[in-house]
């Protein structure tokens, strides 16, 4: 069984976003470390333990974005993918969700997989629609924020568990389908050394446009401006003897800030 | 000159730091309170390969190099210096030899486990008189027919308890002295050998350090591990590498506590502003990122000569007394700069101060490095 896994590079969690100074429109991303999304590792962790669990299959991991996206790449190779494809060129420079979805979805067609995976949203844009949009361009069945997951012995239907308020919601999906993960699907590996030193010997494909007969166009998105979020004003710490300072805290809670 | 990790390098080091602190580091403290073996950390870190990093993989190990062993090692130490201990005795002192002077039978035995993970390893030189002046052998292994029978004491053997395989240091020609010293592998369960002591210690305390004795332990001769009389020279050999690894697990040490003191200098107020815009707070912080940075970079240097095959006894010797030096000022400070809190457990530096100190002890003291370094000087 073939399992494709679309997986985004964005800035680590630590990161303290700045706008850039030069580009109202970008963040300034001098001194970022990038990491796998961390929905993404689980959707390539998915992926890996439906193949181990079979006892043969291929997984391939794929990513849009510039240069630093092998490094992306490369980490999944080491977790235990079995080879990559990075879409990269200055064509897709400013793609918005949907022509990430077209052009996921041509490379995909040529792969022809059983199962695409991926993360529920990406940490840095928190757009969470190329998975729909890809499942939609595809014509695919999709099921979003995936707790569970069983694929059939003949690898004919998924049985996936959504999680919804209070109760996990289970669905028999046909196979090929698109999944993405929520956290709790499962807890993804450490890549081990071996598969550290192993990663350099697989292969990252890099693929154009013109490979996948597509002429990437305006996007339909386009970011006009970022802005920083107004600093938050200083907290404030009510004195006095305890039953007034209650007293004032609930007046405040109620007048002020109107929280109650 | 390049002082850049390479990507695989890089990766490994990051896999180690997001290991150790998100399953070593909240642990650290209570292993080392109650002086415990953190038995399901250790396992993982065999199977995340750490345990034998520098092995090919054909005989089980990572295949990886010596300066991403001293990249994982720095992490693993910043987190828990017992862990590194650990890691670095099963490395450096038994994996190491056992490859470099072992033959494809006694690697396929003796190795693979090992550098897979599987069972740990342990390095039998030091006696009760026989620490710093470690030719002074009293162990003694008496060849019959196709076995040796050892008879004698091991002291101070770190992963001793725990360890499935020792290699022991024994003379095999008195008459010899340091000339006539074997090297051999004995197995845990083998008749004759027992631990009779683990140690109770001022740190590194989640490692057993054990007392192992030999009474007329046989052992085949297919376990003796290069040739008669070639033991010392194996053991200084090994031991030029092992120092490599102590370096990384003082550098980890010191970065660990280094950390504390800056997150302490800026939360901490005194005379109405964080203690690190004191002057001496600000003079120490500096103190410590540069002594912290050099030491890094001379354990880096000393890997890299080993992994290019070039002589690097006077490097690692550097790297071992210099690291050791500022782990344990580094430490020192550190427990300063928290003033009153520092010397309270909750606090975590005062671990590092006690861990530190035997980074200046073990694998040759600093005056033995000085003694290592003096005689490369003059040659
Ligand atoms: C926690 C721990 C773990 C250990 N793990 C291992 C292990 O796994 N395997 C193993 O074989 N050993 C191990 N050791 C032993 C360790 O390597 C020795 O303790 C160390 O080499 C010092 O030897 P010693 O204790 O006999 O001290 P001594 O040699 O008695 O030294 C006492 C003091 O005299 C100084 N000194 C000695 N000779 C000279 C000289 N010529 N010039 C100047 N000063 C000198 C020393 O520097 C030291 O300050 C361990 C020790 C400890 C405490
Ligand atoms: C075991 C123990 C027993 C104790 N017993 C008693 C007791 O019986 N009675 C009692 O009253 N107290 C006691 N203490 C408290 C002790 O006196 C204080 O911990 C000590 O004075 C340091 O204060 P601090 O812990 O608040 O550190 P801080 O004042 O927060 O100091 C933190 C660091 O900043 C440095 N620093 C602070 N101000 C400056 C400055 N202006 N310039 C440069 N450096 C500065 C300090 O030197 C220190 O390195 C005890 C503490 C301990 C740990």
């Amino acid at each position: 069984m073939k399992i494709v896994v679309a997986v985004k590079q964005v800035p680590d969690t630590a990161t303290q976003v700045k706008i850039s100074g030069a580009d109202p429109k970008a963040i300034d991303t001098a001194g970022i470390t990038w990491i796998v999304s961390p929905y993404d590792e689980f959707a390539i962790e998915e992926a890996l333990r439906i193949k181990e669990k079979r006892g043969q299959g291929e997984v391939v991991a794929v990513s849009l974005g510039p240069d630093r996206v092998k490094e992306a790449l490369r980490s999944a190779l080491a977790m235990g993918c079995d080879r990559a494809i990075h879409l990269n060129d200055p064509a897709w420079a400013n793609a918005d969700t949907l022509a990430t979805a077209q052009a996921l979805a041509a490379v995909i067609k040529q792969e022809q997989p059983a199962l695409v995976l991926c993360g529920r949203q990406a940490i840095d844009d928190d757009m969470g629609a190329v998975g729909a949009q890809l499942a939609e361009v595809l014509d695919w069945p999709c099921a979003s924020w995936i707790m569970d997951e069983a694929v059939d012995a003949d690898a004919k239907t998924v049985r996936v568990g959504r999680q919804v308020e209070g109760g996990l919601e289970v669905f028999d999906i046909p196979l090929p389908a698109v999944l993405s993960a929520q956290k709790g699907l499962n807890e993804p590996r450490y890549p081990t050394l071996k598969g550290i030193m192993g990663a350099k010997k697989k292969e990252i494909k890099d693929v154009k446009p013109g490979d996948l007969g597509l002429t990437p166009g305006a996007p339909q998105l386009m970011v006009k401006k970022l802005e920083a979020l107004p600093a938050r004003p200083p907290g404030r710490i009510i004195q006095g003897e305890v039953k007034d300072a209650v007293k004032e805290l609930v007046r405040a809670l109620r007048e002020d800030a109107k929280a109650i | 000159m390049r002082i850049e990790l390479t990507d695989e390098q890089a990766m490994i080091r990051d896999m180690a730091r997001e290991f150790a602190q998100e399953h070593i580091a909240p642990i650290a403290a209570e292993i080392d309170r109650d002086a415990r073996f953190p038995h399901e950390t250790v396992k993982r870190m065999g199977e995340l390969g750490l345990l034998g990093i520098m092995v090919p993989e054909a005989w089980g190990g990572s295949g990886a190099d010596t300066v991403s062993y001293v990249v994982a090692l720095e992490e693993i130490a910043r987190a828990c210096a017992s862990h590194a201990v650990i890691m670095s005795v099963n490395n450096s002192l038994y994996c190491d030899p056992v490859w470099k002077y072992g033959t494809d039978e006694q690697r396929a035995r003796f190795l693979k486990p090992v550098a897979g993970g599987h069972a740990l390893g342990c390095f039998a030189l030091t006696e009760p008189e026989a620490g710093s002046d470690a030719r002074n052998q009293h162990t003694v292994a008496v060849r019959d027919g196709d076995d040796y029978v050892i008879t004698g004491r091991k002291l101070f053997i770190s992963t001793g308890r725990e360890a499935s395989y020792a290699l022991v240091f024994a003379q095999t020609d008195p008459a010899r002295a340091h000339r006539g010293i074997s090297a051999f592998v004995v197995e845990k369960n083998t008749p004759g050998f027992s631990v009779s002591k683990t140690e109770d210690k001022l740190g590194i305390r989640a490692s057993d350090t054990a007392e192992l004795v030999f009474d007329a332990c046989r052992v085949p001769a297919a376990n003796r591990i290069g040739d008669e009389g070639k033991g010392f020279h194996i053991a200084l050999a090994t031991l030029d590498g092992g120092r490599i690894g102590i370096a990384a697990q003082a550098v980890g040490i010191a970065v660990g506590a280094y950390e504390r003191s800056v997150r302490y200098a800026r939360e901490r107020k005194a005379f109405g502003v964080p203690i690190g815009e004191h002057q001496m707070i600000g003079w120490m912080l500096a103190d410590m990122a540069t002594a912290i940075d050099g030491a890094r970079l001379i354990t880096l240097k000393a890997a890299t000569l080993k992994d290019a095959g070039r002589p690097y006894t006077k490097e690692a010797s550097m790297a071992k007394l210099f690291a050791a030096e500022t782990a344990m000022k580094v430490a020192t400070d550190a427990v300063q700069v928290h003033g009153g809190f520092g010397f309270i457990r909750e606090a975590e530096v005062e671990r590092h101060f006690r861990d530190a100190k035997i980074t200046q002890i073990y694998e040759g003291t600093s005056q033995i490095q000085k003694l290592v370094i003096a005689r490369e000087v003059l040659k």
